[in-house]
């Protein structure tokens, strides 16, 4: 597989919560918490867990997004690497950082999720394929929805 | 739980402006074609002008196409930024992420400390 020396696009989201770090970690971390604001799956705070997400099954795709826990620091850090095929690009393999510090009000917590652009990944085929190729999935999961 | 949230990536008047196959069906000639005027479009499209103008219009309100008035002719082209949500990672999970966060506040608050 060749590397390509180019920059990894990140997102970048901060939030405040009127909650202290304890309670927002178990959020982060606890698989029935999980699945209230996230996803139900078999997640586990543990460095090398390898995890299931699952989302509802749609027409283009199964609804799983897989994973494994990279990094744990208790009540301060959780990094977790995200792979989905589906809604958006195919096999996009993203790389999510939790960082949770302390605050006066609560906790200040960060979101980064890091990943290439789906162009400098080893299987993308080309955006003169990819156009085509997303409306035809995009209309039949609307198809699906219309009906259900 | 609503199941919808893993397609909130997408703004609704993506979806609901693609939810109708000549809708669609105009997207993708331009997409293919580039540029194009009302005319042109009518000529493929199999439904009369009026209607044709009508799903421009719903397009463009999606930010899925952006028009171009010459004179008295208005051309039409597929507007790639209104599209990246559908092909772009960081489209998606940026409003992705930004509601469940909005669901992790109000989990939140229904938790013991």
């Amino acid at each position: 597989m060749t590397i390509h020396a180019t920059e990894p696009q990140s997102i970048r989201i901060e939030r405040h919560f009127d909650h202290g770090v304890p309670k927002i970690w178990r959020a982060l971390t606890e698989g029935d918490l999980l699945a209230q604001w996230l996803l139900p799956g078999d997640f586990r705070a543990e460095v090398g867990h390898r995890f299931t997400l699952r989302a509802p099954p749609a027409p283009n795709w199964n609804g799983e997004i897989v994973g494994e826990v990279l990094e744990v620091q208790p009540l301060r850090r959780l990094v977790y690497r995200m792979y989905a095929q589906g809604p958006a690009p195919d096999g996009v393999t993203t790389v999510v950082t939790w960082t949770l510090r302390p605050t006066a009000q609560g906790t200040r917590l960060l979101l980064e999720q890091t990943g290439f652009r789906p162009q400098d990944q080893p299987n993308f085929h080309g955006a003169s394929v990819v156009w085509p190729r997303y409306l035809t999935r995009l209309a039949s999961t609307l198809a699906a929805d219309d009906s259900g | 739980m609503s199941y919808q949230l893993v397609r909130t990536g997408v703004p609704d008047e993506v979806f609901r402006s693609l939810a109708d196959p000549t809708r669609r069906g105009i997207l993708e000639h331009l997409l293919e074609g580039g540029e194009q005027n009302v005319r042109a479009l009518t000529e493929r499209a199999g439904v009369s002008q009026a209607t044709v103008s009508k799903h421009l219009g719903v397009l463009k309100q999606a930010g899925l196409v952006r028009d171009r008035p010459q004179g008295r002719m208005v051309h039409y082209a597929a507007d790639p930024q209104g599209l990246s949500p559908l092909v772009d990672w960081i489209g998606f999970y940026s409003a992705f992420w930004r509601d469940r966060l909005d669901q992790l506040d109000a989990v939140l608050d229904r938790i013991e400390p």
